[in-house]
């Protein structure tokens, strides 16, 4: 895990990276963990812990099902989270089609591992404020998912 | 932070200063300072762990003792199914029941039937409410103060029902009200636990304001005079029936019995600490939503695997197995009505939520925690990352954390002591060889200069 601190338009940042290959499964697992740690020690709400961590699992999940390598960079600043996956791999031909709930390219080997249920984008939406997707079939995938953070005062 | 009471403390005597400990800590809750142990006491969920590995037995779990007693007139001792796991197989339960009444208790009430009707309850709620799945068990008490630190999220999808032992002390005083007609707060009901953190909870309950139980009794602290009443006892024919559980409510007493017990839908049981965080840690990201019921328990093996225990976990288990064998098809002895009466009435429902206790934070403010972090980091990455323990924390980032808190000092880990020594000592030898230039000759003159 590297970690790079930047001051960004004065205001305190943080950047967790992580490296993504192929068919690693746990990757996604310890990267959620590892980033939920974090967050806690931030102090962020256990709403927003979930979701976040919800997201970076699922996108990690599909950079190690569809793509051959790839990267995490989470970015944390006050007011928001951004999740960024960027892959090399087979891209997304239709990402209209892959938002519906159960859709699914997954192979029939994934399958039987109990991933690829086709519930991995419509989740990710789910828990985040926005969602970017950029994709080109052959050459890879580009996913932004931001979580805003509640202020000091709505948190209550 | 408030004052936490703690069951586990340290025999400070027999502490060597040894790290043993705090690396099996789950929530890094233990530092070792001046050659001793110190616990956090806030991040402290009393799992019992560190008593596990001590090897000079220097933590000890501080409960009542039977002087307690005296202070009420009528006394009812409160045995779980773990405790007849502790005697030799096919010792009558009848018998150990009986064997309180001879230490000064006047009655003997199981928690086992308690048990029993939470398991009723349980289903019940399950099959009416359609609750969030899982349902997560709400009996370990150290899962939920491990819940209330590491995974908040997840503490809405408690069951929502006391312990069996709570609602056990509360049934037995109703009882004695009723057949003795002893005023309530003269009652005292006393537990006798094998847990570290059953005996926290009682002094700071989860889920209620007050606990009906008065006393928690290390069984340690009665075991010996039981297995004297019992050879005492053993010729004599007792008949008081205070053996009424059935093995419905014994079962509890190992991993699986209670998920088991619920009969009903499908059920996951995990033991054993670490075990526990990784399955919640995939509950959090929304997994196993097709599991109706998780019982999760702290010790591996459930509670007959409690550090407290006196016999082997597998011997206490098979011990347990043959006695729920023994009363599996015994009548149970609060019929379904009766329990669906105390579901409908309430009775027997957590009165408070369960509260997140976020104590692993670094600031309340983000833009400061960001801050806090950045430079956690940095101290991190200096570190030598071999998470030694020598300096008296669980691992390097946990210095590094405790260095952010103010609590530590860089020069806690040896290593950057030695950094430090060594540029000390090559300034030390640097200024040695100086020489006053009254003093030198022209040659030593130019070294000195040369440096």
């Amino acid at each position: 895990m590297n970690r790079i601190n930047e001051e960004a338009e004065n205001k305190p940042q943080l950047k967790l990276e992580f490296e993504i290959k192929e068919k690693d499964f746990n990757v996604a697992g310890e990267a959620a963990s590892k980033v939920k740690k974090t967050l806690q020690q931030l102090g962020l709400t256990p709403e927003a812990v979930r979701n976040i961590a919800i997201v970076i699992y699922e996108a990690v999940m599909n950079v190690v099902i569809h793509a051959t390598c790839g990267q995490l960079k989470v970015i944390i600043i006050p007011e928001r989270v951004t999740v960024l996956t960027e892959d090399k791999g087979i891209g997304i031909s239709n990402i209209e089609l892959a938002m519906k709930e159960g859709y699914s390219t997954a192979t029939h080997e994934i399958r039987e591992m109990g991933f690829g249920a086709g519930m991995g984008l419509p989740n990710i939406k789910q828990c985040s404020h926005k969602l970017n997707i950029k994709s080109q079939v052959g050459v890879g995938t580009v996913l932004e998912a931001i979580i805003y953070l509640p202020s000091k005062d709505e948190k209550g | 932070m408030s004052y936490y009471h703690h069951s586990i403390t340290l025999d400070y005597e027999k502490c060597r200063g040894c790290t043993n400990c705090i690396k099996s800590c789950p929530t890094e809750a233990i530092r070792v300072h001046g050659g001793k142990a110190k616990i956090i006491g806030e991040r402290c969920i009393d799992c019992g762990e560190c008593i596990r590995v001590c090897p000079y037995n220097a933590k000890i779990v501080v409960t009542d003792t039977l002087d307690k007693l005296s202070g009420f007139k009528y006394k009812i001792a409160l045995p779980g199914p773990t405790f007849y796991a502790q005697f030799k197989e096919g010792e009558n339960v009848e018998n150990i029941l009986e064997a309180f009444l001879g230490l000064g208790f006047d009655n003997v009430f199981e928690v086992a039937l308690a048990e029993e009707i939470v398991s009723f309850m349980t289903r019940h709620y399950l099959i009416t409410n359609k609750p969030k799945k899982p349902l997560i068990s709400s009996y370990c008490p150290a899962i939920l103060r491990l819940m209330q630190i590491k995974f908040p999220e997840l503490l809405g999808q408690v069951s929502p029902f006391m312990t069996p032992r709570e609602i056990a002390a509360r049934l037995a005083k109703e009882e004695a009200v009723k057949r003795e007609g002893i005023p309530y707060k003269d009652i005292g009901v006393f537990s006798i636990s094998l847990c570290p953190a059953r005996v926290t909870e009682m002094k700071q309950p989860m889920g209620i304001i007050n606990s009906a139980v008065d006393g928690v009794i290390n069984m340690s602290l009665v075991y010996k005079d039981i297995l004297k009443q019992l050879t005492k006892n053993h010729k004599k024919e007792k008949n008081n029936n205070l053996q009424r559980a059935t093995g419905t409510g014994m079962s509890w007493g190992y991993i699986t019995g209670e998920a088991k017990a619920l009969n009903y839908g499908s059920v996951l049981a995990v033991c054993g600490i670490h075990n526990v965080i990784s399955l919640l840690e995939e509950i959090e990201r929304g997994e196993l939503k097709d599991v109706d019921f998780l019982e999760l328990r702290a010790c591996t093996g459930g509670c007959v695997g409690s550090p407290l225990s006196i016999q082997n976990l597998f011997v206490g288990r098979v011990r347990l197995k043959y006695l729920v064998e023994k009363y599996r098809t015994k009548t149970p002895y609060y019929q379904e009505n009766e329990m669906l009466n105390f579901y409908q009435q309430n009775s027997f429902f957590s009165t408070e939520t369960f509260r997140p206790r976020p104590v692993m934070i670094l600031d309340d403010d983000v833009s400061k925690a960001l801050l806090k972090m950045e430079r956690l980091d940095k101290i991190t990455n200096g570190l030598p990352g071999l998470d030694c323990g020598a300096c008296g924390a669980p691992s390097c980032r946990a210095l590094a954390e405790d260095i952010i808190r103010g609590l530590a000092v860089e020069t806690d880990c040896i290593f950057k002591l030695r950094e430090r020594v060594q540029i000390l000592a090559e300034e030390v030898l640097d200024l040695a060889r100086k020489i006053p230039p009254a003093m030198g000759d022209d040659s030593s003159k130019e070294k000195g200069r040369g440096k």
